[in-house]
């Protein structure tokens, strides 16, 4: 049986800038950084308190993965915000999120109740979405 | 919403901004030597409420806070090689015993220990990365045949 998720991943337009977003304005851990070739590095971030989950930051570039057709495709999709890979949760969502606006982060949605709880939604540096949820006590 | 922060002396989102600056500026000057007291007045706040309300939100007091981040930016700059002595210092810590003490007892382990750990980690992952990468995706990205 499956017993946890270890990686997921999210496609970004330039890794560094990637690399910024997620560990200086989310918070999250690096965990790798290792080069695997020209202008390609494995680069895995964790949020603060999940080390057991790494988020790999994979480039949107050609190569082995992408020919220049699903590159470029894939490029136009993701800076659309055609994604919305992930649900991060927050112990405190108003606080979290005064604190990513005043780093810069972009919201689409403002804190709102819902009934499974009060979510907002924000961007990444490359054009995905994510939900910022604080989910209603079970 | 926090139930401690639903004070009907301020609008809910301007306490939210006191306690998000207050929390940001720890971010920001962890390496300097900080008067927590100065946050609480900066915030507006008695010293008993605003320690209160930090708590509350981000689950440590601003001290607790304080000392967190400080050891996470330690942690940071270990696994740079940077010695102990140099991190305490440049981390706000101003004895290296002290660091050292609070280091083993959050981190579980002596900041030289932590130091050669994480060297031995970093060699691992730059010599043999494919220990470290999912298969599937190191062999759609064709690393498997290097």
């Amino acid at each position: 049986m499956i017993t946890k998720m270890t990686h997921a991943c999210v496609y970004v337009l330039n890794q560094d800038s990637a690399l910024d977003f997620y560990t200086n304005k989310l918070g999250f851990k690096l965990v790798m950084n290792v080069p695997m070739g020209k202008d390609i590095r494995w680069l895995t971030v964790s949020p603060p308190e999940q080390p057991e989950l790494e988020i790999t930051l994979f480039p949107v570039t050609v190569g082995n993965m992408f020919n220049a057709e699903t590159a470029k495709a894939m490029t136009t999709l993701v800076k659309n915000g055609t994604f919305g890979p992930a649900v991060f949760s927050c112990n405190d969502i108003y606080a979290t999120y005064e604190e990513l606006k005043a780093k810069g982060v972009e919201f689409t949605k403002a804190p709102k109740e819902e009934f499974y709880g009060i979510e907002a939604l924000f961007k990444d540096d490359s054009g995905n979405w994510f939900s910022l949820s604080q989910m209603k006590p079970a | 919403m926090n139930k401690d922060l639903k004070s009907d002396q301020y609008p809910k989102i301007y306490l939210y901004k006191r306690i998000v600056q207050a929390k940001l500026f720890i971010d920001n000057h962890y390496k300097e030597v900080i008067d927590l007291n100065n946050i609480s007045d900066e915030a507006y706040f008695s010293k008993f409420h605003f320690i209160r309300l930090f708590k509350k939100v981000y689950g440590k007091t601003p001290h607790q806070y304080l000392i967190a981040v400080r050891i996470e930016n330690a942690k940071v700059l270990l696994k740079k090689e940077v010695s102990v002595s140099e991190v305490c210092y440049a981390v706000g810590f101003e004895s290296i015993s002290s660091f050292s003490g609070l280091f083993k007892r959050i981190v579980g382990k002596t900041p030289s220990i932590y130091i050669t750990e994480q060297m031995e980690l970093k060699s691992q992952m730059l010599n043999s990365p494919l220990d470290f990468i999912p298969g599937c995706y190191a062999e759609k990205s064709g690393w498997m045949k290097k």
